[in-house]
């Protein structure tokens, strides 16, 4: 049987049913341990799609995916949601924890305002309904790090709802062109973390460090409208800027203050949606589309060969490049959720609604909130391609680079180079140079000034621009010397002498008469071999245009 | 019969709704099902070790079902005794923590500054009938 091609709904895209299908033909679903076949998968499933010159045959299914996200941010706030306890990422263990933390007996929790304005700034940037009344439940199971056996969660009635995430995502061949892309935002709540549980292999023991346990979390639930790995990178991603710029959490994947959970299913497009799995620990921005695209082949492997998707939870296995099933489940949890009889309905106002002669400490006024606001990433980005002229994807790549922004904005203030230029400079040598030494925007050997006098050395025509290019190598290597410098050690400046230029260019014709022959002859590419001549007698100093317009003009063409 | 989802829908708060009306069946069978008590002992961590246990618990439910007798159609529920009161908000400052020491003093085994969880505690297994009894002995 021929390769099936199977397309899901992946902007342009078409994927090739290859590597792993071929794994799965000799057995159900999952690669489970052969490593290879694990390599084959991640290769198949890479950000790279093989493109083909297949179109679906009729008969062939054709296969939508539909993936929706939890994400939990930690909000950035000095202490604990429900204690006064400090929030620290990297402190000895168990040294950060209050007696309601561990929860002993006796203690009631008490509610962090900072926590509560988070929540409503998030819901308000997402266009939510802020809930004026939010309800807090208690969620049970048994775990060792959560002391109480209980988490306290807003599972009725949470503080906001119904709102929309706006993304893009790259598309079109080269994969230039961004396309907006809207994914709904469920609900918002607000919920506590639990402590961290680390497995001590050598004496089989669990060890429990609370220090966690009790941080304010956001709970963010995306619709499912994402459908494909790349996809729900982006509205990570775009959520990740948004949380980062109004300041109500980090949301570093890395330190685990941003976490995702995938709701994934897979079915043949007009039919009813499958049934879903949910993968976890997908907690690293680099495999989070590769993780969901893995589960998405594997649903549709499974569901190819006559088989049938269980409604469980699963994990990724960096390692291996695949899911797992993670528990074993008789039958759904059962949380027994209740009301939290320790917390009374938060109330918020608004301007109208506000009660008078209340202390302002106690009471949250929506509207404020809302007037209080900073730029959010949509609006910088549409302000730089309106002030700038750049393309949106432009715009995209100097948010997404922690710093990239307010270095191009002070090399704007210093230069008078033209925008597009900086712009240019900015995102392709400068970032390339970072990149390439894996640097971030702060320890970078150039600073916006350098760069700004660069930039007007070329805009004067003091120097060409692959004279600017060699002073920019030297600025990343040698700290401390300007341009100005560089180009008088080296040499770089163009010649400013145009008399001199054109007694070259005539000695040079002169010596060269085959050439100039070539050239009236008609063929094109004699003129470059007649520039570089002079360009060498020149010593790299004049720029090639005016070399070729004086030559032009010398030869009356 | 009831279904076991009588119980447990008297626990839940999901809006105005209290179960079925008691009317049609007021002296039903309170039988409590095996399938039901191993739930509540992996869901709760209890010990239902006897007969007597169970008939405790099948009088518990007949005692709670005595509700069923008022009608609330149309009834908004009061989910917290503290509903008129105001919900106080902390400020966002440090007060609290530093006491390693006398929280670890709390648990037996403690290894460095962490706690030490009982065996099986991370794994999916021990949630499949580990009795209360037992957890104490570790």
């Amino acid at each position: 049987m021929a390769t099936p091609v199977l397309r899901w709904c992946c902007p342009g895209r078409r994927w090739v049913f290859a590597g792993i299908g071929g794994v799965s033909r000799h057995g159900r679903g999952v690669p489970t341990g052969s490593t290879s076949s694990g390599k084959r998968g991640q290769s198949s499933v890479a950000q790279q799609p093989l493109i083909t010159a297949q179109k679906p045959r009729k008969g062939e299914r054709e296969w939508a995916a539909v993936v929706g996200l939890e994400i939990h941010a930690q909000i950035a706030s000095n202490s604990k949601l429900f204690s006064g306890s400090q929030v620290d990422f990297a402190a000895p263990p168990n040294s950060l924890v209050s007696f309601f933390d561990a929860s002993l007996p006796g203690t009631l929790p008490v509610l962090n305002r900072r926590c509560v304005e988070a929540a409503v700034m998030t819901g308000l940037a997402l266009d939510c309904h802020i809930n004026r009344r939010s309800l807090f439940d208690r969620k049970h199971y048994f775990y060792a790090d959560l002391p109480a056996g209980y988490q306290i969660t807003q599972q009725r009635l949470p503080i906001a709802v119904n709102g929309s995430l706006v993304y893009s995502v790259c598309v079109g061949k080269r994969r230039s062109q961004m396309v907006t892309k809207t994914a709904g935002v469920k609900q918002i709540q607000l919920e506590q973390d639990s402590g961290k549980s680390l497995h001590d292999s050598l004496r089989s023991q669990t060890l429990i460090d609370l220090n966690r346990a009790g941080v304010g979390l956001l709970e963010v639930v995306l619709e499912p409208d994402m459908s494909c790995g790349e996809e729900a990178a982006a509205a990570i991603r775009e959520l990740q800027l948004i949380l980062q710029a109004l300041g109500t959490s980090q949301a570093n994947m890395a330190e685990g203050q941003l976490r995702v959970d995938a709701n994934i299913s897979v079915h043949n497009p007009g039919e009813p949606l499958g049934v879903r799995t949910e993968v976890k620990n997908l907690n690293s921005a680099r495999f989070l589309a590769k993780a969901i695209d893995y589960e998405i082949q594997r649903q549709i492997n499974e569901l190819e060969n006559g088989g049938k998707i269980l409604n469980e939870t699963r994990s990724f296995d960096y390692k291996l490049g695949c899911t797992v099933p993670m528990r074993d489940k008789e039958g759904k949890q059962d949380y027994r959720f209740m009301p939290e009889p320790n917390l009374p309905p938060l109330l918020l106002y608004d301007s109208e609604s506000l009660p008078t002669g209340t202390d302002p400490q106690q009471v949250i006024n929506i509207d404020q909130l809302r007037e209080q606001l900073p730029e959010l990433p949509r609006v910088t980005r549409e302000k730089l391609v309106q002030q700038y002229g750049m393309l949106p994807e432009h715009s995209f790549a100097l948010l997404n680079e922690v710093g990239l922004l307010e270095f191009f904005q002070n090399v704007i203030k210093e230069t008078r180079a033209e925008p597009k230029k900086v712009t240019s400079w900015v995102l392709n040598t400068f970032l390339g140079f970072l990149k390439q030494q894996n640097l971030a925007v702060s320890e970078s050997p150039v600073t916006p000034s350098a760069l700004a006098e660069l930039l007007d050395l070329l805009d004067r025509k003091a120097i060409s621009s692959s004279a600017a290019k060699q002073v920019f190598q030297e600025l990343w290597r040698s700290k401390g010397k300007t341009p100005a410098q560089i180009v008088a050690e080296k040499k770089l400046e163009l010649m400013q002498d145009a008399e001199a230029l054109e007694q070259l260019c005539r000695s040079t014709l002169e010596a060269h008469p085959q050439v100039v022959t070539d050239v009236k002859k008609g063929n094109p590419r004699a003129i470059n071999k007649l520039i570089g001549l002079v360009r060498r007698a020149t010593l790299g100093r004049a720029d090639p245009t005016v070399i070729k317009e004086v030559l032009e003009r010398q030869l009356s063409l | 019969m009831w279904t076991r989802r009588v119980w447990l829908g008297l626990r839940a708060s999901a809006g105005g709704r209290r179960g079925f009306p008691s009317k049609a069946d007021p002296q039903g069978s309170r039988r409590v099902t095996a399938e039901l008590i191993e739930h509540l002992e992996r869901l709760a961590l209890v010990d239902f070790g006897s007969q007597e246990a169970v008939a405790r618990l099948e009088k518990a439910i007949a005692f709670a079902d005595r509700l069923r007798a008022v009608d609330t159609d149309g009834v908004e529920p009061m989910e917290s005794v503290l509903e008129d009161r105001c919900l106080y908000l902390r400020s966002d400052n440090v007060v609290e923590g530093n006491c390693a020491e006398e929280l670890l003093q709390n648990s037996h085994h403690v290894v460095e500054e962490y706690f030490v969880a009982p065996p099986g505690m991370c794994c999916p297994k021990w949630l499949n009938r580990l009795s209360h009894s037992k957890l104490r002995m570790q």
